[in-house]
């Protein structure tokens, strides 16, 4: 066995070493592990690392399996830890789930399992999904590989993070404003969030059910699609599941060809870093080289997306963290003398600040006399936003944005201030809204960060999107490889 | 009462005989151990999902089109947000603005009057768990602790909301006890009311009698049994009039009915109401009804009561009450029709009403079980039309049918009921009886015609009761020559 470098090892190679018998399962899942042993102190990507029952079953598949193997055996995965995953603890980062052990697994995760991929652990979040940088978790901040004094976006924080400093090949994340996108932006890495319904949120512990989406974190498009493959198809266990209308492909393209594709302004507006705009301009310079036609357009009601999300996502997880009451599972405060306080002590010492302002700005939002005026507008803005997406798709064929106006930010520096934390989801989150496929892939740096460049694309356009961000990701040539630059180290000027 | 009429609505909860829950796969249970039926999405584990039962959706619709209801193309769930315990999710899936089916009609009788109650709407819903307080109040408030069985925990739910137009608590036991009725006979429920399968809460107000204005209404809740909702009904009729009659005005609350008492106390007013923030259920499509699916369902509708009661009237003559009492209930009245086919049909709903009814009241029966069938109350009914046995000794036949296997033929038969109506056999028994008795009949022969029925009286004591009376009585007069 060649030593292999987790932070550049792709999972399209380590497939083909281990179909080729050049590396076994057991020895790649330890180059994981053994990276998670370097580096884990610093990062804090996970919540549970499962190393005894990953190297066990790794061994089993290298010495039971044989032509039984699925079609990803063997390949060391991390997975989100608010997907559950029967017998493995997991807690949405959240204190009100501290212990909890599911009695199911996941539809996208059981896919995964059955295809015999090894599970490395859970990762860390914000709690409950809500989040943009991994502040938000009980258990611990997750720390930038390129900078262990930023953050890694949020709220798949743990996923980008372990995928970024080689601790996991892969990783499973959700997205609900971006929650893929912007951390994979962040740690330089490729997220996708696959149309609304594609893949099952079965076993997603919801924060915003018509939002929600799981999607890959990956070193590369390729692996992305690889993961997203394997992951899709209508569930009948989840009403709101679909069957994309053609399989996801491997991409193989290199040209960007007559490819329209459009900038809509308000992404570039005033919060927009300088380091990302000029990142970002030189990513279309590029685009233009390739034989793509980039082209401004407008989707006006962009400034309202963020507002609209704000209103929705609290509301729906107002009702769907409700079942978090101490009664069944997971935390109950002790020694309260009436059921009401039983409730309100539970809920009081289990959720954390930000899933409590969430939980209140939903429950006012659909309070009677006020349901009209913040959920029944926030809906009409949301058609709005859907409009000016489907009217953008008739002249261009994918529109392209940065990924987040900023690139990592220090640790501590927004958390004061939850407006400027809900900025960074302003190129994504309107995407959330229309329900529609994105991908961000890193296109370079900036004062040392990655900076992430943003595909969106119509309903199950996956497979375009994944074929010109493939394209675009040869040509960069970004070096996925992160710098672990200490807390206390200056940027390099 | 005097000049206020009261003004009553009802909510009825049905569960519905489904095999599997509304949104999940668990089975749909009564009395098995608790918390044997669950799974993820009735325990409201994290992440679980919930998928519509479309057997739910089939029952639901059978019963908006029985009540004349319009099916919604389009009907959506939303979610009732409220805490507590039997909830798991701590909100319920049901239906709002969009539910299922609107616009409807249920016509029922009091007495010979036939009655109509407009029907606001038919949704679906989920039941919630069901908690067992410890303690003796069986009320959470005071017990020490509280379990939850999750058996019950999502049954499929159906809520039909009337119009307020049911104007006595007397029409409004007998709208829910023909409801009821209505619901058995789709097949939805079984509507056992000791398994709380059908349930309701009552909206009353009064008015001065003739207002067409409606007064401030309380809600009536815990009537478990028909007379309990009557009582509770009755006991807020004259709260409110003496409220109203002393230029007092009636609280918009809820009331809580106590059995114990005969009376209601108040659970919570207006300004304690659930703010329940409905919104879209988002873990749900809206439901798009095919219209061939209703029409399937429609052409596939059983006759229904009131449709079978005039069917009554008119094919057999029955009189209203008798209609009623036969064609109320399915099992019944499938039992009387096969027996009304193979005799008089008047005759068998007089049996049927009286000697049946008696006889599988007193044993337990269902209508249809037992040795009574059909066909052998017809063969009885027939050896009476026909004179083979009397009418006392066909009373004594249906006796003995009720406990042996056996035919009312074979049972005369074998116990020797059948009547004499052979001149030659009665023949010698008269000149016998008129022999033994010379003092009275010369007394007949000299004008004392009652001693008529003296000598029958011994004609049929002789013949242990078996002679045909009225052939006695030709065979005794001319025995005495006249």
């Amino acid at each position: 066995m060649s030593a292999l470098d987790p932070l550049r090892l792709t999972a399209l190679e380590a497939r083909r070493l281990l179909i080729e018998g050049e590396v076994s399962a057991a020895e790649l899942t330890k180059v994981y592990l053994d990276q998670i042993e370097r580096v884990e102190g610093d990062v804090h990507a996970y919540i549970l690392v499962a190393d005894d029952d990953a190297a066990k079953y790794a061994t089993k598949i290298d010495s039971e399996m044989g032509a039984q193997r699925g079609a990803l055996a063997g390949l060391p995965t991390a997975i989100k830890d608010n997907m559950v995953t029967e017998g493995t603890v997991t807690t949405c980062a959240s204190k009100i789930l501290a212990g909890y052990q599911p009695i199911y697994t996941a539809t996208a995760v059981r896919k995964l399992f059955d295809d015999h991929v090894v599970m490395l652990g859970k990762t860390n979040l914000d709690e409950f999904a809500m989040g943009s940088s991994t502040e938000n978790s009980s258990v611990a901040v997750t720390h930038n590989p390129w900078d262990l004094g930023t953050v890694p976006g949020g709220s798949s924080g743990g996923s980008a993070a372990a995928v970024a400093a080689g601790e996991a090949l892969w990783a499973l994340g959700s997205d609900t404003g971006g929650s893929i996108r912007q951390p994979a932006a962040l740690c330089g890495i490729v997220g996708m969030k696959p149309t609304y319904g594609t893949v099952s949120r079965y076993g997603l512990i919801a924060f915003a059910s018509s939002l929600d989406q799981i999607g890959p974190l990956a070193r590369s498009v390729a692996d992305c699609a690889l993961l997203l493959q394997h992951i899709v198809g209508r569930d009948p266990r989840d009403s709101t599941s679909v069957e994309l209308p053609a399989p996801v492909q491997v991409p193989t393209a290199e040209s960007l060809e007559g490819l329209r594709l459009g900038i809509p302004r308000e992404y570039l507006g005033s919060g927009v870093e300088q380091g990302v705009r000029d990142r970002f301009e030189a990513t279309v310079a590029l685009i233009e080289k390739l034989g793509g036609r980039c082209a401004e357009t407008t989707l006006p009601h962009t400034e309202y997306a963020l507002p609209a999300y704000y209103i929705i996502a609290p509301a729906e997880a107002s009702a769907n963290l409700a079942r978090f009451d101490g009664v069944r599972y997971g935390y109950r405060a002790a020694g309260a003398d009436d059921l009401i306080e039983m409730y309100e002590r539970t809920r009081g010492e289990g959720f954390g600040a930000e899933v409590k302002r969430r939980i209140m700005i939903g429950t006012y939002a659909l309070s009677s006399g006020y349901y009209d005026a913040y959920y029944g507008q926030a809906q009409k803005v949301r058609t709005l936003v859907r409009r000016d997406f489907a009217s953008a798709f008739d002249q261009f064929d994918l529109l392209i944005s940065p990924t987040s106006p900023t690139v990592a930010f220090p640790i501590g520096s927004r958390t004061a201030d939850p407006l400027a934390m809900y900025m960074s989801d302003i190129c994504t989150i309107p995407v959330n809204l229309a329900g529609l496929p994105a991908i961000s892939i890193p296109c370079g740096l900036a004062d040392g960060l990655p900076v992430g460049f943003q595909f969106m694309g119509p309903a199950f356009s996956e497979n375009l999107i994944l074929r010109a961000a493939h394209a675009l990701e040869r040509a960069i040539g970004f070096d996925t490889a992160p710098t672990f630059r200490a807390a206390s180290e200056e940027a390099p000027s | 009462m005097s000049g206020w009429e009261p003004v009553i609505g009802l909510e009825v909860h049905v569960e519905l005989a489904t095999q599997t829950k509304m949104f999940c796969a668990c089975t749909v249970s009564f009395g098995d151990p608790p918390n044997l039926h669950t799974c993820p999405v009735c325990l409201a584990h994290p992440g679980a999902l919930p998928v519509v039962n479309q057997r739910a959706v089939e029952y639901a619709v059978r019963i908006a089109l029985a009540l004349g209801c319009t099916v919604r193309p389009r009907n959506v769930f939303h979610r009732k947000n409220y805490f507590y315990p039997d909830l798991p999710k701590a909100y319920q899936i049901s239906q709002y603005d969009e539910p299922l089916a609107v616009d409807g009609a249920f016509d029922y009788w009091v007495g010979d009057e036939r009655l109509s109650c407009r029907i606001n709407r038919v949704h679906m819903e989920e039941d919630a768990a069901k908690l067992v307080h410890s303690g003796e109040s069986g009320r959470i408030a005071g017990s020490d602790y509280s379990l939850v069985d999750f058996n019950r925990g999502g049954t499929p739910l159906i809520e039909i909301v009337t119009e307020p137009d049911i104007a006595s608590p007397e029409a409004a036991r007998e709208f829910l006890n023909q409801m009821r009725n209505l619901l058995v006979e789709l097949g939805v429920s079984q509507c056992i009311m000791e398994e709380g399968q059908i349930r309701w809460d009552a909206n009353i107000s009064v008015r001065p009698a003739g207002s067409t204005t409606l007064g401030v209404r309380t809600e009536l809740k815990n009537m478990n049994s028909f007379r309990f909702l009557q009582q509770a009904l009755e006991s807020e009729i004259p709260r409110q009039t003496a409220i109203l009659e002393a230029g007092g005005t009636i609280d918009q609350e809820t009331l809580h009915f106590d059995p114990e008492t005969g009376t209601t106390s108040s659970l919570r007013s207006k300004e304690e109401a659930h703010d329940y923030r409905y919104f879209p259920e988002p873990d749900l499509v809206p439901l798009v009804m095919d219209p061939a699916f209703v029409e399937e369902i429609r052409a596939a509708q059983p006759e229904l009561p009131a449709a079978r009661i005039e069917r009554f009237v008119r094919d057999y003559g029955l009189s209203r009450y008798d209609a009623f009492v036969l064609g109320a209930q399915g099992p019944l009245a499938r039992f009387y029709e096969a027996a009304a086919s193979g005799a008089d049909p008047k005759l068998t709903a007089n049996w049927t009403m009286g000697e049946y009814l008696a006889h599988i009241n007193a044993a337990g029966l269902e209508p249809g079980h037992g040795h009574v069938t059909p066909a052998r109350l017809a063969a009885l009914v027939g050896l009476v039309v026909d004179g083979v046995i009397s009418g006392s000794a066909a009373k004594q036949v249906f006796a003995l049918m009720a406990e042996e296997r056996a035919e009312p033929q074979e049972i005369v038969e074998t116990h020797g009921l059948g009547q004499i109506s052979d001149e030659g056999a009665l023949d010698a028994v008269v000149a016998r009886v008129v022999a033994d008795n010379p003092a009275q009949a010369d007394q007949f022969r000299a004008g004392k015609e009652q001693l008529l029925g003296y000598f029958v009286g011994l004609v049929m004591k002789a013949t242990q009761g078996r002679a045909n009376p009225k052939l006695a009585n030709d065979l005794v007069r001319k025995a005495l020559g006249k």
